[in-house]
């Protein structure tokens, strides 16, 4: 699946976006799947209050099940208007 | 109703004059507009924008159609910018047409809270110090709960 990073998750981990290769079954297991890999991913997923998650360009939340889920996009509460 | 997300600078008196010119049903039209604001010191350099593309358009139709569904209105417009942009800039409109003006005044306070923490847009002010994403503030996302 794609993975999108926007504002200052982007610029922690250092990329916007990547192909990740996973079975993680939701996004909570995800987060911990890139929280293992790096510094950087722990650095961005310490605090998961402080974060927002797209499925598919819809907000949901940590509890969700990533089955059939083609784009996945992390990023702090937004600030439009 | 028409959504536009885009980088270029948009003219707000044609956009108004545009949009009201339409139905004569409408006997309301009412028009919001954000600036981006200097900070208290006067040193605010840029605000930088980024947005979610393909989300941000999905969102803001979604908002703009829940508008549509409590309030009996005529149109709606949202035009939101993204990119850089300088103290004094436009960022955004939104404008509603409506027979009557209470749902047009509700239904742009209603997408101006929405727009606010439910459309993926993160700004961030670029200072001679530095630069810091804008927090998002406690009570923006309290304001959803009184629709």
């Amino acid at each position: 699946m794609d993975v999108l990073y926007f504002a200052w998750v982007r610029e922690r981990i250092g990329l916007p976006k990547e192909r990740v290769e996973t079975e993680a079954a939701t996004v909570s297991d995800l987060v911990a799947e890139l929280s293992a890999r790096e510094d950087r991913y722990a650095a961005a997923f310490a605090d998961l209050s402080a974060l927002r998650v797209a499925l598919d360009q819809e907000l949901s939340d940590f509890d969700a099940p990533l089955a059939g889920v083609r784009e996945v996009a992390f990023f702090p509460p937004m600030t439009g208007g | 109703m028409r959504i536009v997300v885009q980088e270029e600078a948009f003219d707000l008196g044609a956009e108004a004059n545009a949009f009201a010119a339409k139905d004569a049903a409408n006997g309301a039209i009412v028009t919001f507009t954000g600036v981006v604001r200097d900070l208290a010191a006067g040193d605010l350099d840029v605000m930088e924008i980024e947005h979610y593309p393909g989300m941000t358009e999905r969102a803001l139709t979604k908002i703009a159609e829940e508008a549509q569904s409590r309030w009996s209105l005529g149109d709606v417009l949202v035009i939101h910018r993204h990119g850089r942009l300088a103290p004094g800039d436009r960022i955004m409109m939104v404008a509603t047409a409506a027979p009557h003006r209470k749902d047009a005044f509700d239904a742009a306070e209603f997408l101006m809270d929405y727009l606010k923490s439910r459309a993926p847009f993160w700004k961030k002010e670029i200072t001679s110090d530095g630069a810091d994403w804008v927090a998002a503030k406690d009570e923006d996302e309290d304001a959803l709960t009184r629709w």
